[in-house]
């Protein structure tokens, strides 16, 4: 059981370590950061002090360990545009995103995996056919195209919602729709299937030969098996939540981390971009073990070990 | 017998439209006394599971409600309404399965599914619930009960499997047990100790039992009363000895004449030289972790093997004995750690690429289960032609040869170019038998090749493969766990035990003296193996 979990621990971290090394190859690769970072108007003797200033005189090899070492302690770093710590910026938009994510997360789950149970407990009849129809549409439609609609429909036309920005519970509605569409089909789907699966296996008879009441066999016995290929689907399915996110972020002028990436490539501010990149990998990680333990609690088969 | 417990009246059960036949019971009247066993035996598609699940209400919901009547207790089951249903299901009524490890949740400890059945139908407190569930555990010969119950599926075997299931069942000391083909997934030995409990169950509870199978051996060692059916109907019914020793209807006296009966065969004394010998094959299975070596399991340990030309060896012994790692290892299709195989005189341990492709040639082998062997997107002639023109003969002669042994086979002239799933399982294995031949091999594995099949599908094949090896004289590597169809096809049997071969002999020897106490565990354990050849006997 504690082995379980260690492997996946030191997994997780040579991920990290991959990412982030990842990252300086790109970086020192892609051409002269000093050219990148001072302009192509520069003089000889501004390069020489940027590059002294950013130790990029040095060898490669002790570049990457003061990286690594910049990177362990989250030194990130200052903006070049306003000179703040890379950190403050992104942290400070952190929780919009979080807040968006969560959000359209949890409507996704709520309405995408009933949805996906009750498609499979009515199999080919109307309304799985309706169901799985919508399913398809959720997933199709492009997020931002989705975004565009409601501001049409909600703003313009009915005048209901504001059409962008922050500051009350109605400027969170459409974001979090167009976000969480996508999410709530790819889950009915999956859904439907990992029910079907298990619906036809011999414990689901055995439970009605015990008497287990139709709902107490759905909830009980069926369910948690079912979860276990889902939550697999929701691990993978969190980075395209995060790739969502820079585009709905964008269309309701919402001050995530999404936008601020968006911002940051197009002023090229490196060092944000680099803040970003290290975030995003690191919470795409993160949720990946996070997912490898649920599956782990879920599944008494996967935790392995004897009696 | 008086105490009628459940009586089924012209029970119907109707297929959906668009199946191949319009009832998958039509008509059925059984019924079932205080403390009985009826057997209910039939092939594939005889309607017998269904007949169970019908009286469960656990009929697959895409089929039309059944008509009839099947009476407990008052009550006509067919018509119960969900909620009553659910009362009577586990408490009066109860069932186990054919698939006893895949029958429990995966994800719960087995304990807490014994337990279930007492909070549905009980008032009992949680440490109540654990001591009956112990008690129950303890009568149905868990070892360690205490541990068992924090044990979950995947940690228990199937045999321990199936017990936790009879404890379920017994939970709430029904009147009635269902069980279907419960002993057909378990090994000889575990089946005989199954079979011992549900007899002592029956006795001590007075259970009811209705007991679906389509095994005679398992009927002659348990039934009170039989009914055979056959496409939904019942064909005939009666006491067990009745049924199996003076069967009225023709159809069960050909279902009972296709038994292989547990009689050596007398083996033959014009067999040629040696065209497999195998000596100390060994393969040992390591877990790896984290930290190096794991647990080592010798799964073949040091085993010598010799089959001659038109000789028939027999593999039998337990799952988990080593037989398919054996065969698998002698062919090359799992690499062994040591050992030198050499296959009608040409060396084939150390054959590397090319050679050891054209050395596949002379060895052949046939599965278990024919539905899956054969890709369905091939015709059959095909299928039977791709090996000899991957080995270098003109596809002209190959599709000549395959229509040749299509005929030989005894599958129509025609069958050439249809499809697998056209025909039916038994056919399946005479494509897979036609596919191995084609090659023309020195010798032929057959892992389990008849263990799928009906027993009438069974016994023609056996005899086909028999009819083949005399006329083609090729050595052959029988794998089976039924000690009966090793009796009727082998001229030797090796009994294996923990990847050793304990023993081996012909058959009249072995069967007469077996040295090995493991030898005599498995031959007592063949259901009913006295009622073919000692018929005095009481056949129960």
């Amino acid at each position: 059981m504690a082995r379980f979990w260690l492997i996946k621990l030191a997994r997780t971290l040579l991920t990290l370590w991959f990412v982030v090394t990842f990252t300086f190859i790109v970086l020192r690769t892609s051409g002269d950061p000093v050219m990148a970072l001072v302009g192509p108007d520069a003089l000889p003797d501004e390069i020489e002090q940027f590059r002294e200033q950013w130790g990029l005189n040095q060898s490669l090899v002790v570049q990457y360990f003061s990286y690594i070492g910049q990177m362990v302690t989250g030194q990130f770093g200052v903006s070049l545009r306003n000179s703040r710590p890379v950190m403050e910026i992104i942290l400070e938009r952190v929780p919009w995103t979080l807040l968006l994510g969560f959000c359209s997360f949890a409507l996704a789950a709520l309405v995408g995996i009933p949805a996906g149970i009750a498609a499979a407990l009515r199999r080919g009849r109307f309304l799985d056919r309706a169901v799985m129809a919508v399913a398809v549409f959720g997933f199709a439609l492009p997020n931002f195209f989705m975004g565009i609609l409601l501001i049409l429909l909600f703003s313009l036309v009915l005048r209901v919602l504001p059409s962008s920005g922050t500051g009350t519970f109605w400027h969170l509605i459409m974001p979090v729709l167009t976000l969480s569409t996508f999410t709530a089909g790819t889950l009915a789907r999956f859904t439907r299937s990992a029910m079907l699966e298990v619906l036809e296996r011999p414990y689901m008879r055995a439970a009605a030969a015990k008497g287990v009441s139709s709902w107490r066999r759905i909830v009980f016995h069926a369910f948690p098996n079912a979860a276990i290929p889902i939550v697999t689907i929701v691990g993978l399915n969190l980075g395209q939540l995060i790739a969502g996110a820079i585009v709905v972020e964008t269309v309701f002028a919402w001050p995530g981390i999404g936008r601020l990436l968006v911002t940051a490539v197009s002023a090229r501010d490196l060092a944000v971009v680099q803040g970003l990149v290290l975030v995003i990998a690191f919470t795409m990680v993160m949720a990946n073990l996070a997912v490898d333990l649920i599956y782990g609690l879920l599944d008494p088969r996967i935790r392995g070990g004897g009696r | 017998m008086t105490d009628t417990l459940l009586d089924i009246r012209g029970l119907s059960v109707p297929l959906p439209t668009g199946a191949d036949r319009p009832f998958a019971v039509k008509d059925l009247s059984l019924s079932l006394s205080k403390g009985e066993i009826l057997c209910i035996v039939g092939e594939t598609g005889s309607g017998k599971s269904l007949t169970a699940f019908a009286s469960m209400g656990l009929l697959p919901t895409n089929l039309p409600k059944p008509s009839g009547e099947v009476m407990f207790e008052g009550r006509n089951l067919l018509t119960l309404t969900e909620e009553q249903r659910r009362e009577i299901n586990g408490r009066r009524l109860a069932m186990i399965f054919q698939e006893p490890i895949a029958a429990l949740n995966p994800i719960y400890r087995v304990g807490e599914q014994v337990a279930e059945a007492f909070r549905l139908h009980t008032k009992l407190s949680e440490a109540e619930i654990k001591q009956k569930v112990i008690d129950l555990f303890t009568e149905v010969h868990l070892p360690n009960p205490r541990e068992i119950l924090r044990s979950y599926p995947h940690q228990l075997s199937g045999g321990q499997c199936q017990r936790v299931m009879i404890a379920t069942a017994l939970a709430l000391d029904p009147a009635i047990l269902i069980a279907d083909e419960p002993t057909t997934a378990l090994d000889v030995t575990t089946q005989a100790q199954i079979l011992r409990l549900m007899l002592d169950l029956r006795e001590k509870h007075g259970t009811g039992i209705l007991f679906i199978t389509h095994d005679f051996g398992v009927v002659a060692e348990i039934a009170d009363r039989v009914a055979v059916m056959r496409h939904g109907t019942l064909v005939e019914t009666g006491p067990a000895k009745e049924v199996l020793l003076n069967p009225q209807e023709e159809y069960t006296q050909n279902l009972l004449a296709a038994v292989p009966r547990l009689q050596p065969k007398v083996s033959r004394s014009y067999l040629g030289e040696p065209v497999l010998v195998a000596s100390k094959v060994a393969k040992t299975y390591q877990t790896r972790t984290l930290f190096g070596a794991g647990r080592k399991v010798k799964a073949v340990d040091e085993v010598d093997v010799t089959i001659r030309r038109g000789e028939t060896l027999g593999l039998v012994g337990e799952s988990g004995s080593g037989k398919s790692t054996l065969a698998q290892c002698l062919i090359r299709l799992v690499e062994p750690d040591g050992g030198e195989v050499t296959i009608s005189g040409g060396k084939f341990s150390g054959l590397k690429g090319a050679d050891l492709r054209a050395a596949r040639q002379r060895v052949q082998i046939v599965f278990q289960d024919p539905f899956t062997a054969l890709d369905p997107r091939q015709s059959v002639r095909s299928a039977i032609a791709e090996g000899p023109i991957i080995h270098g003969l003109s596809p002209a002669e190959a599709t000549a040869r395959a229509d040749g042994l299509i005929e030989a086979v005894g599958l129509d002239p025609s069958g050439g170019d249809r499809f697998p799933h056209e025909f039916s399982g038994g056919q399946r294995q005479r494509i897979c038998i036609a596919r191995a031949l084609a090659l023309e091999p020195e010798l032929i594995i057959a892992d389990e090749s008849v263990s799928a099949l009906d027993v009438s599908v069974q016994a023609q094949v056996l005899d086909l493969l028999a009819e083949m090896q005399e006329r083609l004289q090729f050595g052959m590597l029988f794998i089976t766990h039924d000690l009966r169809v090793a009796s009727r096809i082998c001229d030797r049997i090796a009994v294996m035990r923990h990847g050793k071969i304990v023993e081996q002999d012909e058959p009249a020897t072995l069967f007469a003296n077996p040295t090995q106490d493991y030898t005599r565990k498995l031959l007592a354990a063949v259901p009913g193996r006295d009622w073919q050849t000692n018929p005095t006997r009481k056949a129960v």
